[in-house]
């Protein structure tokens, strides 16, 4: 249900992102997903890649000065239609928790599937609330395989 | 423009002969000097390790031999420590923020208040200020000096006072408008601001408003504004000079000749010393402006290094005033900026970083100055610590920062938060600050 996510602090500049990605392209880096958060005066980009590549991509931004830091998010798959992702959301309100930031993957394990990452105020609660629902998610291996 | 009469609030001191001044400077030096030996630990132990004695100083002469006092005095010695007469004679706190995290202040006994009082009194009635007249004060009443300052000086003239304290712009120029103020007292940014304003409603100064002359202070200023500000308002615009640990607002003012601040100097004497050698220099040389109080009785203060730069004359003013004058503050011998009014030193800002948990203790201060009002933006750098993969984490720990700043400096800043090593380290002195104000 959990896999691992890689945050980087970015500062809010001209090419910042472009740098960012340039670094991890020629490092050999493969992303798998990515989303951009974005305030006035920092940005917070979250990649996604296999599990092979978590450290040397961390180590990589590291030794060129970035604050990288890896941390735990849920990859869940709804299915792909109309109300797919609401329906999704609806359970999670009504279990009183709330979604911190989510955003898609490019891939999912099959197809009429699609697979998200999500953040929710409470990690735990969300794994059982997931569970007991029989929500789909994917683990780091599962990922890994897409 | 200048539609103001030229008074001298008292001419027997204002106009004293400059040899009878130096006469009168040196008994009340001498009386000051014998106070503190025999009352502040501080001053009596200075003295003992220099080996002077309070008979060694016998006029004007000898203040040489005195011992100087720092910012870092009163830190060190708060906040009673300096105090020359008994806590239960003390009738008044005003403070300022120190170098560091902790505040300055000053105890003012009943003679102080009225010493500063006459100070102030002057300094209004050169700016054309008379018990007829309506003084709007947009200082900030407070532990700030400059409100009460005026207030005083207001209300010793028998001039109608509007204590409007800072901020409310909008309520300001009703009040101003509706009560006919006359003479305004604010910071010269704050004077170009409200004119502005005034301007932007469509208030013609000239015809809606009976404003005549303005007296401006708390921060450096230059030519230019004060033309800017006299076609704004239409007014006289005088500026002025002072800080808490001497008085507050009116140690020096200027007259309506507006060509350098005439120095209370029957309260005060003022020294240039080279900031090196702590060397006197004489009236024409830029240097370290210092003061000594001679009838402050509270907190006097000997040898206060000001660091602020300057040159003085006694060349004859055409106003009548015999009071030497202090040119404008060319600069700083240490760090400090005054924003908005306040004394800011960047080490502040460093004792706010280095006191938060997993803040990296490298900054860059920019200061600029923004629709006539001053700006703070302090850059931090990002850490491991201070970095959580949601934009609220990280905003969260960008409002704590602001609001300790807040707490320490006293004014409102902008963090933002840059990339690690991105800000220059010291080698050396290290650039703390970009100060992109034209003074």
């Amino acid at each position: 249900m959990f896999i691992k996510q890689i945050s980087v602090f970015l500062e809010n500049h001209p090419g910042a992102l472009r740098e960012m990605t340039e670094l991890l392209g020629k490092g050999g880096v493969d992303l798998l997903a990515l989303s951009v958060a974005d305030t006035q005066n920092f940005g917070i980009i979250r990649i996604i890649v296999e599990s092979a590549q978590i450290d040397p991509a961390v180590q990589l931004l590291r030794d060129n000065g970035y604050i990288a830091k890896v941390n735990h998010v849920i990859c869940a798959e709804v299915p792909d239609r109309p109300l797919g992702l609401s329906e999704l959301l609806a359970m999670i309100e009504k279990a009183n928790l709330s979604v911190e930031y989510m955003y898609s993957f490019q891939r999912a394990s099959s197809q009429g599937e699609a697979a998200l990452i999500l953040r929710l105020n409470n990690g735990d609660k969300a794994a059982k609330l997931f569970q007991m629902n029989n929500v789909k998610t994917l683990s780091q291996e599962q990922v890994d395989a897409l | 423009m200048s539609q103001s009469e030229r008074r001298i609030f008292n001419p027997a001191m204002e106009c004293i002969d400059r040899e009878q001044l130096r006469k009168l400077q040196g008994e009340r030096l001498v009386e000051t000097v014998k106070r503190e030996y025999e009352n502040v630990p501080m001053y009596r132990a200075r003295m003992d390790a220099a080996g002077i004695k309070p008979e060694d100083i016998r006029g004007l002469d000898d203040l040489k031999y005195l011992p100087f006092t720092e910012k870092t005095d009163l830190r060190d010695y708060y906040p009673f420590g300096l105090l020359a007469s008994p806590k239960k004679d003390i009738i008044r706190i005003q403070g300022s923020s120190g170098t560091t995290g902790k505040p300055i202040v000053s105890g003012y006994t009943r003679n102080d208040i009225a010493v500063w009082s006459e100070m102030m009194a002057r300094t209004l009635t050169a700016a054309g200020a008379t018990c007829e007249d309506v003084v709007q004060v947009t200082y900030g009443l407070g532990l700030f000096t400059g409100g009460f300052g005026a207030y005083q000086g207001a209300d010793k003239l028998g001039a109608m006072v509007i204590p409007m304290s800072s901020g409310n712009t909008q309520r300001q120029i009703t009040m101003m408008k509706d009560l006919g103020t006359t003479i305004l007292c604010c910071t010269p940014s704050y004077a170009t601001y409200l004119g502005e304003t005034i301007r932007e409603m469509g208030i013609d100064p000239g015809k809606d408003l009976k404003l005549k002359a303005g007296c401006f202070g708390a921060e450096p200023w230059t030519e230019e504004m004060r033309v800017r500000i006299e076609q704004l308002l239409e007014i006289d615009a005088c500026d002025i000079y002072g800080l808490t640990e001497i008085a507050g607002p009116g140690v020096a003012f200027e007259c309506l000749e507006k060509h350098g601040m005439h120095i209370n100097e029957d309260h005060v004497i003022a020294e240039i010393i080279n900031p090196a050698t702590g060397e006197q220099l004489p009236y024409g040389m830029p240097g370290e402006l210092v003061f000594t109080t001679i009838t402050k009785t509270g907190q006097p203060m000997l040898r206060y290094r000001t660091h602020d730069i300057c040159t003085l004359t006694d060349d004859k003013c055409a106003c009548g005033r015999t009071l030497a004058r202090m040119g404008r503050i060319t600069g700083r011998t240490d760090d400090m900026l005054v924003i908005r009014g306040v004394n800011v030193f960047p080490s502040q800002i460093e004792s706010v970083l280095v006191g938060a948990d997993g803040v990296a203790p490298h900054y860059m201060l920019i200061v600029d100055r923004v629709n006539s009002s001053d700006t703070l933006e302090v850059q931090v750098e990002m850490t491991e610590d201070m970095f959580g993969d949601t934009v609220s984490h990280i905003e969260n720990v960008r409002k704590y920062i602001t609001g300790q700043i807040k707490s320490v400096v006293g004014i409102a800043s902008k963090v933002t938060l840059v990339a690690p090593k991105s800000i220059p380290r010291s080698e050396g002195k290290a650039k703390r600050v970009i100060d992109k104000r034209k003074l």
